[in-house]
């Protein structure tokens, strides 16, 4: 999200405070589909983001008095967001989280008799104005892959675009363990779209 | 870290860091540091734009499905919840 983003929700929040006419839909167009992304990462199944979504907005419009900092408004959406997934998620089994190891990823560039193994050509990428629905698919799957933790910091950090302070905030974690998770899931998508590059070479399809 | 050629422990240290450094969260001397192992360094410099265009893609492509349109009932019950701040706010 860019800076202009963020000064448009704070600027929302105040007008929204304030009783503006317009600003409710507004609040709700911006922020429902936020939540509702937040929430299909977390928790998966399209119906329960969508009630997560309603419920959420619900929470923040009873307690808008609660929100004292307006420059805050996007972190304490989402805190909301997480704890009506929380919640919904102690009512259902789910799966123990999976650990990243770094070693996973590391680029394995040389091999112990010397040779260089080949590295998939990044710079052949197509333009983001010219993203093919196929690549976009590539991304969407790579992130999908992710195990929860690792997908949700990197959906605060990488396209909320919040900071490493608010995503901790947020998830109620150490700003080093924010760190840790967001290196290791750019990593692993990054091994993913890799592993597809070279198969989009290999098959032709570039 | 430090300067100099492609070294795979120097590696090691400066893959950890590669998105602290790309987020410019680390301190000048450590961004120094990696800096000078990557001038020295091609296949360090090739993953790091590896993982920096990842990072543009993710944001590009993440924005993901959106939910279907409200329905009458939702909409009404955020009204009313907002009316009531308002009217607290208010009062």
């Amino acid at each position: 999200m860019a800076a202009s983003d963020t000064r448009d929700e704070v600027a929302l929040a105040r007008d929204l405070i304030a009783g503006e006419p317009g600003a409710f839909d507004r609040f709700v167009e911006v922020f429902r589909s936020k939540i509702f992304h937040y929430a299909q990462t977390v928790c998966g199944r399209r119906e329960d983001a969508e009630e997560v979504a309603q419920d959420t907005l619900l929470k923040v419009f009873s307690n808008f008095g609660q929100l004292r900092e307006p420059e805050r408004v996007r972190a304490w959406v989402f805190r909301i967001a997480r704890n009506e997934c929380l919640m919904r998620r102690r009512k259902s089994v789910f799966a123990p989280t999976q650990e990243l190891s770094l070693d996973d990823f590391l680029p394995h560039q040389d091999q112990d008799d010397g040779r260089r193994l080949e590295i998939a050509d990044w710079s052949a990428l197509p333009d983001d104005q010219a993203l093919r629905a196929e690549m976009r698919d590539a991304v969407h799957a790579a992130i999908e892959k992710l195990p929860e933790i690792y997908r949700t910091v990197m959906l605060l950090r990488d396209i909320e675009e919040l900071s490493t302070e608010e995503t901790a905030e947020v998830l109620d974690i150490s700003v080093e363990a924010v760190k840790t998770r967001l290196h290791r899931a750019r990593l692993a998508v990054r091994q993913k779209l890799e592993e597809y590059m070279r198969g989009a070479k290999a098959g032709g399809r570039r | 870290m430090g300067a100099g050629k492609h070294d795979k422990g120097k590696c090691h240290d400066v893959f950890a860091l590669l998105s602290e450094y790309l987020d410019r969260e680390l301190t000048p001397q450590t961004c120094a540091e990696i800096e000078a192992h990557l001038a020295g360094c091609p296949p360090c410099i090739e993953f790091l734009n590896s993982l920096k265009r990842t990072v543009r893609l993710c944001r590009d492509c993440g924005g993901g499905e959106k939910p279907r349109p409200l329905t009458a009932e939702q909409r009404d019950k955020l009204v009313s919840a907002y009316r009531a701040f308002l009217a607290g706010n208010r009062g």
